[in-house]
């Protein structure tokens, strides 16, 4: 088996926060991400799903150490990143980019389409082939938008489209590892499927393995070859896309799938819904033991006292005492 | 008059600075005691701008509207369109309530929920504090929040998402209104609150037989809740007809589109979507023929260049289900038919 | 909150005894002997060492500071034998140039000063948030349109322009308000004097922040009009009046309270144009006299004032929006 592009060990974020307690600050944590391990392969995409909260977002960035992780382990291509300066990132960093979720906010309204996505190669200080201009045309071209709009300005640009000048400016410099944070979700439902499969069709010409962050099941189902599910800051679930979606094991990925609302009035009619109670707790004091106790059907006495670990059932690994 | 709202060929224009916009066009909806009609529509279909002018929010100086809102309260029904405002006021949140998509934004932040509630019952009822009181405490119960009498006492900022939507469904729901306006009412909201707070608003209906006009843009969540479904585009509803209707066999090109490019949970994981291609259109330069017409694979099918020179008609062989385009029903009923049912396995 | 109370007023009373250290410092290493400059132009050495001596000016400077700081507390006394003299408690040290203990000059000064301060705020509060109200209500017609030429007057034209103004024609060529020349009355004796004495400096003050508040007023009342919030209170049925007058003034006046408060304490501080401009006997004026005269005894005193009234206001301010507004009274 070849080795991963990139191993996530133990990864924790924990971001410093205060009450005033009388003339003392008490000091807290929100655990962000609190210890989450997975690997990803060459050429492979993992979603990364949950709810608001869950950690989601700030374990795209730790992983990209766009934010510093407060302890665990990155390892991209072998090399241990995680105590890497950021001198030393910056070599690193043409192989691992982001898309983000709002388009309009992540681009430079000041600045032209063609500066946009040339940016990359300004700060790698690299010259790409045949010169930056004609280099930023092609890549104009394979993310569907007209070269000639190479001076354009970003609020010329509808939302998907938008997403595209993001797109390009990430795949520039030919990158192994993309993070895309929420890429489609600010987008409407005809868009976003242009913008998935845009993906999806660079993803298998390129060979770049993906961390694809989404709150919305249905799309991480489909363009995820794995998926892991997120619940206040740890991994409940996490399987290939198929054994997850048929079966899952976790009562929280029952509970996520049950909830997703499918277009089929049919199905929705006879469908058996779980409806989870409560909501999600703070990830500053967050429940002991396993964390979905306080919202779970199935919850014992062990739940609240014992941390379930992620471990193999069936094809899937569970974090769950009682897994399905 | 048995329905509880009609609208009827609504037009809502106004400026911009880049010209005049058709946020409306054409417009009929109607809704009728205990039913959910949806209308459904990307961003620009003109289904805020419709839902806002049913109570008369839409933005008064600017706007030009035109068209019949029938509102019925009791014996007498008034057209929102025509009326003066503060007869207009008389009937929000006493025979029309609304919520809205952010829950987070939509409450008063320096007011306890309590207060906010029986204000809405106070301004119909003026006087009538006790009664207030009693009514927001008995209303929060019946949304599901509990402790109200300490939770009535409390800031919005102190509830969760899910608890503030169900805090302003319980606002809404203050006078018994006859219709409820729901724009986006989970769209804020993840997916297992959503769940939650759809259930809310099914067991309501059923209680209460109120009419919900639902906007939406989650065909998902219009399959879950909607009986009837409006699907807009570009300003002008493109189909209209049961939820059956419009998710099994759609007759407009856009429903389709729109139905094959949703992802789906189920079989066909790793299957590539199906996007509809290009843009929406601007809707202060829309095409003179049908706004879809640049979008659309099916033109082929129709009269040649009828679809680039004419504007469809919101047409169709049954009454209950309609939609706007050139190519014959027949073809299109067993064409996207079998394309749905396709994409459905 | 009564913790969240006691915390602030810690911090203040810290920051308030490091502005006194500061500004003690800092006018004590100017190139100025202060005691050659208590005696007037017959000086000899020997009166000069004999004044430096009885101020204390011979000892260290931390020490200095010492005598200064513990005689706010508990008076201080000068010289010695038949020379000696007292000023009490509070002490804020002696003024040669005037020959009054500090305190007491400013126990004279202060209430003009509040007088003018209070006063004006009341006029410009009512009148600025009232405009600003007007011309958001009536956004881009004629109300907006009479406010904004208000507010470009107002804030153009400077206190020493409309002040001068005011006592030339009002005063002295039209005659409207008569030159006030018995100095300040307190209302208590006699309103019409009161009046007479304060009307003119209040409208010169109050012309340039109603202006601002104005302004300040208009674009808050604008922003919050467009809030989610009132939108819903719309869709209750309100009217448009209610929904003006409560809704969006209620959320209005967290940020109006702030700046008013802070601008109020501006003013204590030093009116200092308008005060000498109408020769009110204020503390502005007080202070620059004192700065003319090089009595740095004064001027460390209604500095520290200055500064002690600033941070206090800003604590009022502080509470004052913890009680305002719902989410920051609960952290």
């Amino acid at each position: 088996m070849s080795s991963p592009l990139l191993s996530v060990r133990n990864l924790q974020k924990y971001f410093p926060t205060s009450r005033n307690v009388g003339f003392r600050k008490e000091k807290l944590q929100v655990k962000a991400v609190d210890g989450i391990s997975f690997d990803l392969m060459k050429g492979e995409t993992l979603g990364l799903v949950g709810e608001s909260g869950c950690g989601k977002t700030t374990a795209g960035r730790t992983i990209l150490k766009l934010i510093e992780p407060t302890a665990g382990e990155i390892i991209f291509e072998g090399q241990d990143i995680t105590k890497l300066r950021p001198g030393l990132m910056t070599p690193l960093r043409a192989q691992m980019q982001i898309i983000f979720q709002d388009p309009f906010s992540a681009l430079n309204p000041r600045q032209t389409v063609g500066k946009i996505i040339a940016a990359p190669f300004e700060i790698q200080k690299v010259t790409p082939e045949g010169g930056v201009k004609k280099e930023v045309a092609g890549l104009m071209q394979r993310v569907g938008l007209n070269p000639e709009h190479y001076n354009r300005y970003p609020h010329e640009f509808s939302g998907g489209q938008r997403q595209r000048i993001g797109i390009a400016r990430a795949i520039a410099l030919k990158p192994k590892l993309i993070v895309a944070d929420e890429p489609v979700s600010a987008l409407d439902v005809s868009i976003q499927a242009q913008v998935i499969n845009l993906i999806d069709d660079l993803q298998k010409a390129d060979g770049i393995s993906i961390v694809f962050i989404a709150h919305d099941l249905s799309v991480v189902q489909h363009i995820s070859d794995r998926v892991a599910v997120m619940y206040l800051g740890k991994i409940m679930e996490l399987a290939k896309t198929e054994d997850l979606f048929t079966a899952p094991h976790h009562p929280y990925t029952t509970a996520l799938l049950s909830a997703v609302p499918q277009p089929d009035p049919r199905g929705e009619r006879n469908r058996e819904r779980i409806i989870l109670k409560g909501d999600l707790p703070s990830p500053i004091n967050p429940p002991a033991g396993c964390v979905f106790n306080t919202r779970c059907w199935k919850v014992q006495e062990v739940c609240r006292s014992k941390t379930p670990e992620l471990l193999t059932v069936g094809k899937s690994q569970v974090a769950c005492h009682f897994p399905e | 008059m048995k329905n509880l709202l009609e609208i009827k060929d609504l037009k809502v224009t106004f400026p911009t600075d880049d010209g005049f916009v058709q946020a409306v066009d054409g417009v009929s909806i109607s809704v009728a005691p205990g039913e959910t009609v949806a209308i459904v529509g990307e961003s620009g279909s003109g289904k805020t701008v419709t839902s806002l002018s049913v109570i008369g929010l839409h933005n008064r100086k600017v706007t030009q509207i035109t068209g019949s809102i029938l509102v019925k309260d009791k014996d007498e029904s008034l057209d929102i369109v025509s009326a003066p405002l503060d007869k207009i006021r008389s009937y929000r949140g006493r025979v029309v309530s609304m919520i809205f998509q952010d829950p987070m934004s939509s409450l008063h932040p320096y007011y306890k929920i309590g207060s906010q509630l029986a204000e809405a019952y106070l301004v119909h009822h003026p006087g009538k504090k006790e009664e207030a009181n009693k009514k927001a405490l008995e209303m929060l119960s019946l949304v599901g929040i509990p402790e109200p009498q300490v939770r009535a006492k409390e800031y919005p900022h102190q509830f969760s998402g899910g608890m503030r939507q169900r805090v302003m469904i319980a606002m809404a729901l203050m006078n018994d209104p006859a219709v409820l306006i729901a724009d986006e009412p989970t769209t804020a909201l993840d997916v297992t609150v959503q769940a939650q707070i759809l259930q809310l608003l099914k067991d309501l209906q059923k209680n209460l037989n109120m009419g919900i006009l639902l906007i939406t843009h989650d065909l998902g969540v219009v399959a879950q809740v909607a009986d009837r479904v409006h699907v807009m585009y570009a300003g002008r509803i493109v189909e209209q007809g049961n939820v059956d209707d419009i998710f099994y066999s759609p007759h407009a090109p856009y429903t389709l589109g729109l139905l094959k490019s949703v992802p789906r949970i189920g079989s066909r994981g790793s299957e590539r979507l199906k996007a509809i291609p290009g843009q929406p259109p601007s809707l202060i330069n829309l095409p003179i023929g049908c706004a879809f017409a640049p979008r659309c694979e099916y033109i082929s099918l129709a009269d040649e260049n009828s679809c680039e020179n004419l504007r469809p008609q919101l047409l169709g062989n049954s009454d209950s289900h309609k939609s706007r385009c050139h190519v014959p029903e027949e073809k299109r009923d067993k064409l996207f038919t079998a394309e749905i049912k396709g994409a459905r396995t | 909150m009564p913790r969240f109370i006691l915390r602030r007023a810690y911090f203040a009373t810290l920051t308030i005894l490091l502005v006194s250290i500061v500004v003690y410092g800092v006018f004590s290493i100017l190139p100025f002997d202060p005691a050659a400059l208590t005696c007037g132009q017959k000086c000899t050495p020997a009166i000069v060492e004999a004044n430096r001596v009885k101020l204390g000016f011979d000892k260290p400077l931390w020490q200095q500071y010492w005598l200064f700081l513990s005689g706010i507390f508990l008076g201080r006394t000068y010289g010695a034998g038949s020379a000696e003299f007292t000023c009490p408690a509070p002490s804020f040290g002696y003024s040669f140039n005037e020959n009054m203990c500090v305190t007491d000059m400013l126990a004279e000064a202060l209430p003009v000063t509040i007088n003018l301060a209070i006063g004006a705020f009341v006029i410009w509060i009512t009148v600025g948030v009232g405009l600003g109200l007007l011309a958001a209500k009536f956004r881009g017609r004629y109300p907006d349109t009479i406010s904004s030429v208000f507010v470009l007057l107002g804030t153009s034209l400077p206190t020493f322009v409309t002040g001068l103004f005011f006592l030339i024609y009002v005063t002295i060529k039209w005659k409207i308000v008569p030159l006030s020349l018995e100095g300040f009355t307190p209302i208590t004796e006699s309103p019409v004097k009161y009046l007479q004495y304060f009307i003119l400096p209040w409208l010169t003050l109050a012309i340039l922040y109603a202006a601002f508040y104005t302004r300040f007023t208009r674009a808050t009342v604008l922003e919050t009009l467009g809030e989610d919030y009132i939108r819903t209170a719309r869709a209750k049925g309100l009217s448009e009046r209610v929904v003006l007058l409560k809704h969006t003034m209620r959320a209005a006046l967290a940020p109006i309270t702030t700046s008013a408060g802070l601008d109020i304490a501006g003013l204590i501080g030093g009116a200092i144009i308008t005060e000498s401009i109408f020769n009110l006997a204020g503390l502005g004026r007080m202070t620059l006299q004192a700065v003319y005269e090089f009595d740095l005894s004064v001027v460390v005193a209604t500095t520290i004032l200055a500064a002690t009234v600033v941070i206090t206001m800003n604590l009022i301010v502080d509470i004052a929006y913890g009680y305002l507004d719902p989410r920051v009274r609960m952290k």
